[in-house]
Protein backbone atom coordinates (compact mmCIF):
# COMPACT_ATOMS: atom_id res chain seq x y z
CA UNK A 1 0.00 0.00 0.00
CA UNK A 2 1.45 3.30 -0.89
CA UNK A 3 2.54 5.74 1.83
CA UNK A 4 -0.14 8.25 1.46
CA UNK A 5 -3.05 5.66 1.27
CA UNK A 6 -1.73 4.13 4.66
CA UNK A 7 -1.49 7.74 6.08
CA UNK A 8 -5.17 8.64 5.10
CA UNK A 9 -6.19 5.26 6.59
CA UNK A 10 -4.23 5.95 10.02
CA UNK A 11 -6.25 9.70 9.86
CA UNK A 12 -9.48 8.19 8.99
CA UNK A 13 -10.33 5.61 11.48
CA UNK A 14 -11.17 6.86 14.39
CA UNK A 15 -11.52 3.87 16.26
CA UNK A 16 -14.52 2.34 18.48
CA UNK A 17 -16.25 4.28 21.07
CA UNK A 18 -18.92 3.97 23.99
CA UNK A 19 -21.26 6.35 25.27
CA UNK A 20 -23.50 6.99 28.42
CA UNK A 21 -24.82 9.88 28.79
CA UNK A 22 -21.90 12.74 28.96
CA UNK A 23 -19.37 9.47 29.58
CA UNK A 24 -17.47 8.96 26.13
CA UNK A 25 -14.53 6.06 26.46
CA UNK A 26 -13.11 4.17 23.53
CA UNK A 27 -13.26 0.45 23.85
CA UNK A 28 -9.30 0.30 23.75
CA UNK A 29 -9.11 2.36 27.27
CA UNK A 30 -12.05 0.57 28.44
CA UNK A 31 -10.29 -2.89 28.18
CA UNK A 32 -7.04 -1.59 29.76
CA UNK A 33 -9.05 -0.08 32.75
CA UNK A 34 -10.94 -3.12 33.05
CA UNK A 35 -7.62 -5.23 32.78
CA UNK A 36 -6.33 -2.72 35.43
CA UNK A 37 -9.25 -3.30 37.83
CA UNK A 38 -9.24 -6.81 37.64
CA UNK A 39 -5.00 -6.93 38.18
CA UNK A 40 -6.04 -4.63 41.22
CA UNK A 41 -8.04 -7.48 42.60
CA UNK A 42 -5.66 -10.30 42.09
CA UNK A 43 -3.19 -8.17 43.77
CA UNK A 44 -5.62 -8.19 46.93
CA UNK A 45 -7.00 -12.28 46.62
CA UNK A 46 -3.23 -13.93 45.38
CA UNK A 47 -1.36 -14.93 48.71
CA UNK A 48 2.21 -13.67 48.53
CA UNK A 49 4.81 -16.14 49.24
CA UNK A 50 7.39 -14.93 51.20
CA UNK A 51 11.16 -15.97 51.18
CA UNK A 52 13.85 -15.48 53.64
CA UNK A 53 13.51 -12.38 56.27
CA UNK A 54 10.34 -13.51 58.19
CA UNK A 55 8.23 -11.10 59.48
CA UNK A 56 9.10 -9.36 62.38
CA UNK B 1 53.13 11.95 61.13
CA UNK B 2 49.52 10.84 62.31
CA UNK B 3 46.52 12.76 62.99
CA UNK B 4 44.75 12.53 66.66
CA UNK B 5 41.23 11.65 66.28
CA UNK B 6 39.26 14.57 67.76
CA UNK B 7 35.72 14.18 68.93
CA UNK B 8 33.27 15.93 66.40
CA UNK B 9 32.80 19.75 66.74
CA UNK B 10 28.87 20.36 66.91
CA UNK B 11 29.72 24.00 65.54
CA UNK B 12 30.73 22.48 62.60
CA UNK B 13 28.24 23.09 59.25
CA UNK B 14 29.90 19.43 57.86
CA UNK B 15 29.12 18.17 61.16
CA UNK B 16 25.56 19.09 61.68
CA UNK B 17 24.80 18.10 57.73
CA UNK B 18 25.85 14.73 58.75
CA UNK B 19 23.85 14.42 61.63
CA UNK B 20 21.12 15.49 59.35
CA UNK B 21 21.46 13.15 56.47
CA UNK B 22 22.38 10.49 58.99
CA UNK B 23 18.98 10.57 61.12
CA UNK B 24 16.37 10.88 58.05
CA UNK B 25 15.85 7.34 57.94
CA UNK B 26 15.74 5.32 61.02
CA UNK B 27 18.84 3.26 61.65
CA UNK B 28 18.82 0.04 59.19
CA UNK B 29 15.76 1.35 57.45
CA UNK B 30 16.54 2.62 54.26
CA UNK B 31 17.09 -1.28 52.93
CA UNK B 32 15.52 -3.28 55.29
CA UNK B 33 15.77 -7.35 54.93
CA UNK B 34 12.57 -7.64 57.21
CA UNK B 35 9.30 -6.41 57.03
CA UNK B 36 5.84 -6.60 58.83
CA UNK B 37 3.96 -9.08 58.46
CA UNK B 38 1.09 -7.12 56.74
CA UNK B 39 3.91 -6.10 53.79
CA UNK B 40 3.19 -9.55 52.81
CA UNK B 41 0.73 -8.53 49.73
CA UNK B 42 1.08 -8.08 45.95
CA UNK B 43 -0.45 -4.81 46.41
CA UNK B 44 3.46 -3.37 47.78
CA UNK B 45 4.37 -5.02 44.22
CA UNK B 46 3.52 -2.56 42.28
CA UNK B 47 5.23 0.63 44.31
CA UNK B 48 7.99 -1.08 43.49
CA UNK B 49 7.11 -2.09 39.36
CA UNK B 50 6.37 2.05 39.27
CA UNK B 51 10.46 2.19 40.23
CA UNK B 52 11.51 -0.30 37.44
CA UNK B 53 9.37 0.99 34.82
CA UNK B 54 10.66 4.58 35.55
CA UNK B 55 14.18 3.46 35.00
CA UNK B 56 13.42 1.76 31.79
CA UNK B 57 11.40 4.88 30.72
CA UNK B 58 14.68 6.83 31.65
CA UNK B 59 16.75 4.87 29.94
CA UNK B 60 14.70 4.28 26.78
CA UNK B 61 14.44 7.88 26.68
CA UNK B 62 18.41 8.67 27.15
CA UNK B 63 18.93 6.14 24.61
CA UNK B 64 16.60 8.48 22.46
CA UNK B 65 18.24 11.51 23.70
CA UNK B 66 21.31 10.26 21.26
CA UNK B 67 19.43 10.13 18.02
CA UNK B 68 17.11 13.01 18.19
CA UNK B 69 13.62 13.46 18.58
CA UNK B 70 13.18 12.44 14.49
CA UNK B 71 15.57 9.68 14.72
CA UNK B 72 12.47 7.06 15.51
CA UNK B 73 11.09 7.94 11.64
CA UNK B 74 14.57 7.28 10.08
CA UNK B 75 15.73 3.96 12.11
CA UNK B 76 14.09 0.82 13.02
CA UNK B 77 16.49 0.97 15.73
CA UNK B 78 15.34 4.10 16.80
CA UNK B 79 11.80 2.91 16.06
CA UNK B 80 12.85 -0.15 18.36
CA UNK B 81 13.49 2.11 21.52
CA UNK B 82 10.71 4.87 21.19
CA UNK B 83 8.46 1.56 21.47
CA UNK B 84 10.39 0.62 24.34
CA UNK B 85 9.78 3.93 26.16
CA UNK B 86 5.99 4.16 24.82
CA UNK B 87 5.64 0.58 26.62
CA UNK B 88 7.37 1.01 29.40
CA UNK B 89 5.42 4.22 30.11
CA UNK B 90 1.88 2.61 29.92
CA UNK B 91 3.54 -0.30 32.63
CA UNK B 92 4.71 2.93 34.41
CA UNK B 93 1.50 4.42 34.96
CA UNK B 94 -0.53 1.43 34.81
CA UNK B 95 1.57 0.28 38.16
CA UNK B 96 1.63 3.55 39.63
CA UNK B 97 -2.36 3.96 39.47
CA UNK B 98 -3.06 0.14 41.16
CA UNK B 99 -0.27 1.57 43.31
CA UNK B 100 -2.50 4.65 44.24
CA UNK B 101 -5.66 2.56 44.45
CA UNK B 102 -4.22 0.56 47.19
CA UNK B 103 -2.67 3.14 49.15
CA UNK B 104 -6.35 5.37 48.55
CA UNK B 105 -8.29 1.91 49.84
CA UNK B 106 -5.60 1.74 53.14
CA UNK B 107 -5.97 5.70 53.78
CA UNK B 108 -2.54 5.12 53.50
CA UNK B 109 -1.54 9.06 54.67
CA UNK B 110 -2.31 8.05 58.38
CA UNK B 111 0.70 7.88 61.01
CA UNK B 112 1.87 11.28 60.14
CA UNK B 113 2.27 9.44 56.28
CA UNK B 114 0.40 12.98 55.00
CA UNK B 115 3.59 14.19 52.83
CA UNK B 116 4.38 10.20 51.54
CA UNK B 117 1.09 10.61 50.38
CA UNK B 118 1.08 14.31 48.50
CA UNK B 119 4.36 13.35 46.90
CA UNK B 120 2.78 10.51 45.39
CA UNK B 121 -0.24 12.29 44.29
CA UNK B 122 2.43 15.35 42.58
CA UNK B 123 4.44 12.72 41.45
CA UNK B 124 1.44 11.36 39.45
CA UNK B 125 0.34 14.68 38.50
CA UNK B 126 3.74 15.49 36.91
CA UNK B 127 3.57 12.22 35.41
CA UNK B 128 1.12 13.11 33.52
CA UNK B 129 2.11 16.43 32.67
CA UNK B 130 5.27 14.55 30.93
CA UNK B 131 3.46 12.04 29.23
CA UNK B 132 1.50 15.27 27.47
CA UNK B 133 4.91 16.71 26.67
CA UNK B 134 5.89 13.11 24.94
CA UNK B 135 3.18 13.44 22.95
CA UNK B 136 3.67 16.65 21.97
CA UNK B 137 7.76 15.73 20.86
CA UNK B 138 7.00 12.94 18.57
CA UNK B 139 7.51 15.24 15.79
CA UNK B 140 4.62 13.98 13.61
CA UNK B 141 1.20 14.74 12.44
CA UNK B 142 -0.56 13.33 15.75
CA UNK B 143 1.97 15.90 17.96
CA UNK B 144 0.51 19.04 15.70
CA UNK B 145 -2.92 17.64 16.30
CA UNK B 146 -2.63 17.76 20.32
CA UNK B 147 -0.68 20.87 20.29
CA UNK B 148 -3.36 22.65 18.24
CA UNK B 149 -5.87 21.10 20.26
CA UNK B 150 -4.34 21.27 23.38
CA UNK B 151 -2.98 24.87 22.95
CA UNK B 152 -6.71 26.57 24.03
CA UNK B 153 -7.19 24.34 27.16
CA UNK B 154 -3.26 25.87 28.15
CA UNK B 155 -4.84 29.26 27.48
CA UNK B 156 -8.27 28.73 29.75
CA UNK B 157 -6.07 28.27 32.76
CA UNK B 158 -3.40 31.65 31.79
CA UNK B 159 -0.81 29.13 31.48
CA UNK B 160 -0.20 30.05 27.38
CA UNK B 161 1.68 32.75 27.61
CA UNK B 162 4.91 31.22 29.07
CA UNK B 163 3.95 27.41 28.44
CA UNK B 164 2.99 26.98 24.68
CA UNK B 165 2.10 23.75 22.95
CA UNK B 166 2.78 24.93 19.50
CA UNK B 167 6.62 25.50 20.36
CA UNK B 168 7.75 21.66 19.56
CA UNK B 169 11.52 23.27 20.98
CA UNK B 170 10.08 24.23 24.77
CA UNK B 171 7.66 20.82 24.70
CA UNK B 172 11.06 18.90 24.38
CA UNK B 173 13.11 20.22 26.29
CA UNK B 174 10.48 20.32 29.38
CA UNK B 175 9.96 16.12 28.57
CA UNK B 176 13.75 15.57 28.58
CA UNK B 177 15.19 18.06 31.24
CA UNK B 178 12.60 19.70 33.54
CA UNK B 179 9.91 17.23 34.25
CA UNK B 180 12.16 14.51 34.32
CA UNK B 181 14.68 16.14 36.76
CA UNK B 182 10.78 16.94 39.01
CA UNK B 183 9.64 13.48 38.86
CA UNK B 184 13.36 11.85 39.88
CA UNK B 185 13.37 14.47 42.81
CA UNK B 186 9.84 13.42 43.57
CA UNK B 187 10.17 9.66 43.66
CA UNK B 188 13.74 10.26 45.66
CA UNK B 189 11.75 12.08 48.12
CA UNK B 190 8.62 9.51 47.98
CA UNK B 191 11.14 6.64 48.69
CA UNK B 192 12.79 8.13 51.52
CA UNK B 193 9.61 9.35 53.09
CA UNK B 194 8.24 5.58 53.45
CA UNK B 195 11.27 4.37 54.70
CA UNK B 196 11.48 7.34 56.61
CA UNK B 197 7.85 6.30 58.55
CA UNK B 198 7.49 2.91 57.21
CA UNK B 199 4.35 0.96 55.63
CA UNK B 200 1.28 2.15 56.40
CA UNK B 201 -0.14 -0.47 59.52
CA UNK B 202 -3.64 -1.83 58.52
CA UNK B 203 -6.66 -0.01 59.22
CA UNK B 204 -7.58 -2.69 62.20
CA UNK B 205 -4.33 -3.46 63.03
CA UNK B 206 -3.32 -3.46 66.85
CA UNK B 207 -0.05 -2.65 68.53
CA UNK B 208 2.20 -5.00 68.82
CA UNK B 209 0.90 -6.55 65.45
Amino acid sequence: MPATSSAVLAVTSTGHYLHWGVVSVSLTNLVIISIMVVVFVLALVVPFQRRGGGPR
Amino acid sequence: MTALPREADSGSWTVRLRDRVTHVVPSGEALPDQQPAYVSSWIYVFGVATLAALLVVVGSGLVLAVGGSAWWHVSSFGHFVNSVHLWSVELFFAAMVIHLWGKFWMAAWRGKRGLTWVTGMIAFLTSIGTAFTGYLSQSNFDSQWIGAEGKDGINSIGAGAFFNVLNPGQMLMWHVVLLPLAIGGLAVWHVVLVRRHGVVPPIDAKEGE
